[in-house]
């Protein structure tokens, strides 16, 4: 069962003679429509494990289940929104998400059909108004939007979202967690996020996945988070479910699995 | 011609200071009596201080030229001669009497067909060749020290290979321009596409882009800024070879007009041949900028 299945992984570095283990015994089941949150310690594997199941990067042993089918390359079927929203430079707001729209749907829909898609993505994110511009012309926030756009628009089975708010300030960053919320409602997508901020994790997840630190990380803890949707951040401050779920998280990370800097 | 309208200015702002009470508007009624001329004026400007250095240079340089060549034992024509001897080329690029009889204009036109023709060649070949080079680290272990190799021999001496090989002229030229240019182009084009960020190779590969639509959509665009740097040496070097390969091979190109002229001792003639050359490949050059810079923008602001 499940719909994604993340199945023993482990990954290993090899550099010349020296091996280093990121990733040890991971396992994760993920249901159709999850927000799941990883969480963990910089450095401690979070992007090598989002990009095994991207499939940018091969899992030493284990493998990843969608469906019930493997996956071992990567595809538009997990799209990916990348840390540093990778648009291409060279491209307009709207020619980025049509390269994606254009590759993806080229067979199926028509020529007006896929206009209308790329719009109604960039309208999801409301960047409909900036669709000629060029990434170099646009704030980081909306950078960062276009990109979500971009992966939303290649309607895949699972969005992976790598700190995808990460370079951004505390308003633009609370804007875009309430975009995501309200895409994630109307649309019911599975998404695996990468993020570093514990509200941020409480606040979107249906489940909270935290890591252990490196080398060989592992899957320390799940915490399940029991708070109803649609979720309002200024109401949830003082609600228990949601304080008792941050504690958590924030014990993992600071008691138990404090960052040891590296040597 | 900037003192009259300056003074007009701070007539005008006198006026307006003394009937006015602010002082800091002053400056905005005298803006409607000029607005042509205060358009006209940063961009007079700024062609005057690009402008006037180099025709000052240039006034030098005839100058003293004039002066150390004017002597009847100076092997040299200075510039007054030059203009006496070579009017007509200077002044009529375009004329045409018979076939050896043409201007100057005609000439670079037949030397820059060459040109465009073997830079073409060395242009799509060598971006081909860059991007296999700079994508497999087995084809560029294979090809990157037989390149190295290859590039550093000089242009004309692939001339005789090529006239053996192709026993005419006209396709001799074009190759060694074409093997003079596609050097850098290759290596350029492979560095740039060695230096294609990661993200964007992601990006590819979850959309499953193929090889051919990764190579003109992801690979050409971002490595663009590299392969115009290649290009533009090039097509330096490819008119410095077609001049050097005309002197040999003959013809009505610009090179062989040289050579003519020199064994008919028109020294005046191969000098005005020499600015015609450099001019053109000025322009040249600035033309394979120009079009790097139009098509690469979106690519160098990031
Ligand atoms: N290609 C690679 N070769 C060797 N080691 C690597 C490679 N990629 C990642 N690593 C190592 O794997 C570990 C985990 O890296 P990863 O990028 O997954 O961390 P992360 O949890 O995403 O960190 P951050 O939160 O800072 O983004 C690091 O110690 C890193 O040095
Ligand atoms: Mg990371």
């Amino acid at each position: 069962m499940g719909y994604l299945k993340i199945d023993h992984v482990d990954k290993r570095f090899q550099r010349g003679a020296a091996t280093t283990e990121v990733l040890k015994d991971i396992s994760l089941v993920i249901d159709k429509g999850e927000f799941v949150s990883i969480i963990g310690h910089s450095g401690c594997g979070k992007s090598t494990l989002l990009n095994i199941v991207a499939g940018l990067t091969p899992a030493t042993t284990g493998g990843i289940l969608l469906e019930g089918k493997e996956v071992n390359a990567p595809g538009p079927d997990r799209a990916v929104v990348f840390q540093n929203h990778s648009l291409l430079p060279w491209l307009t707001v709207y020619d980025n998400v049509a390269l994606a729209v254009n590759k993806v749907f080229g067979g199926v829909k028509s020529r007006a059909e896929r206009h209308d898609w790329i719009m109604h993505n960039l309208d999801l994110v409301q960047m409909g108004h900036a669709k000629d511009k060029r990434p170099a012309e646009i704030s980081g926030g909306m950078k960062q939007r276009v990109g979500i756009a971009r992966g939303l628009a290649m309607e895949p089975k699972i969005l992976l979202l790598d700190e995808p708010f990460g370079a951004l300030d505390a308003l633009t960053r609370a804007h875009l967690q309430d975009s995501v919320m309200q895409i994630h409602a109307a649309l019911g997508n599975t998404m695996i996020m990468i993020t570093h901020d514990v509200d941020e994790a409480v606040l979107l997840s249906d489940r909270i996945v935290m890591m252990t630190n490196g080398p060989s990380a592992r899957i320390g803890e799940v915490l399940d988070v029991h708070l109803a949707r649609p979720r309002k951040r200024l109401e949830l401050v003082t609600d228990r479910t949601y304080i008792a779920a941050r504690e958590a998280v924030l014990k993992f990370l600071y008691e138990r699995h404090r960052f040891v800097e590296a040597a | 011609m900037g003192q009259p309208v300056l003074k007009g200015t701070t007539a005008g702002a006198t006026l307006v200071s003394l009937s006015g009470k602010q002082p800091e508007v002053v400056p905005l009624p005298a803006a409607p009596s000029k607005p042509l001329l205060a358009k006209l004026l940063p961009w007079g400007r700024s062609a005057l201080v690009n402008l006037l250095p180099p025709l000052i240079t240039v006034a030098l340089i005839l100058l003293f030229w004039q002066l150390a060549a004017h002597g009847p034992q100076s092997s040299l024509p200075p510039p007054t001669k030059i203009w006496e001897e070579a009017k007509d080329l200077i002044t009529e690029p375009f004329y045409w009497a018979g076939s050896q009889d043409i201007g100057l204009g005609w000439r670079i036109l037949v030397s820059l067909q060459r040109v465009a023709i073997g830079f073409s060649l060395a242009a799509v070949v060598g971006v081909l060749l860059g991007a296999l080079v700079g994508q497999s680290v087995w084809a560029m272990r294979g090809l990157d020290p037989v390149f190295q190799v290859l590039r550093t021999v000089p242009p004309l001496a692939w001339l005789p290979l090529s006239l053996a090989a192709f026993r005419d002229s006209q396709p001799s030229a074009i190759f060694v321009i074409f093997i003079t240019a596609i050097w850098p182009i290759i290596i350029n084009t492979a560095v740039g596409i060695r230096n294609i960020p990661q993200d964007y190779r992601n990006v590819a590969q979850v959309l499953r882009l193929n090889q051919i639509e990764f190579f003109y959509k992801i690979m050409v665009p971002s490595a663009a800024p590299y392969i115009f740097t290649g290009l533009r040496i090039g097509v330096g070097l490819s008119w410095l070879a077609i001049v050097a390969a005309e002197m040999l091979t003959g013809g009505v190109g610009i090179g062989f007009f040289i050579w003519d002229a020199w064994n008919s001792s028109r020294l005046s003639d191969i000098i005005v041949a020499l600015v015609y050359i450099g001019v053109v490949g000025f322009l040249l050059d600035r033309l394979v900028a120009l079009i790097g810079h139009v098509v690469t923008r979106g690519t160098a602001t990031n």
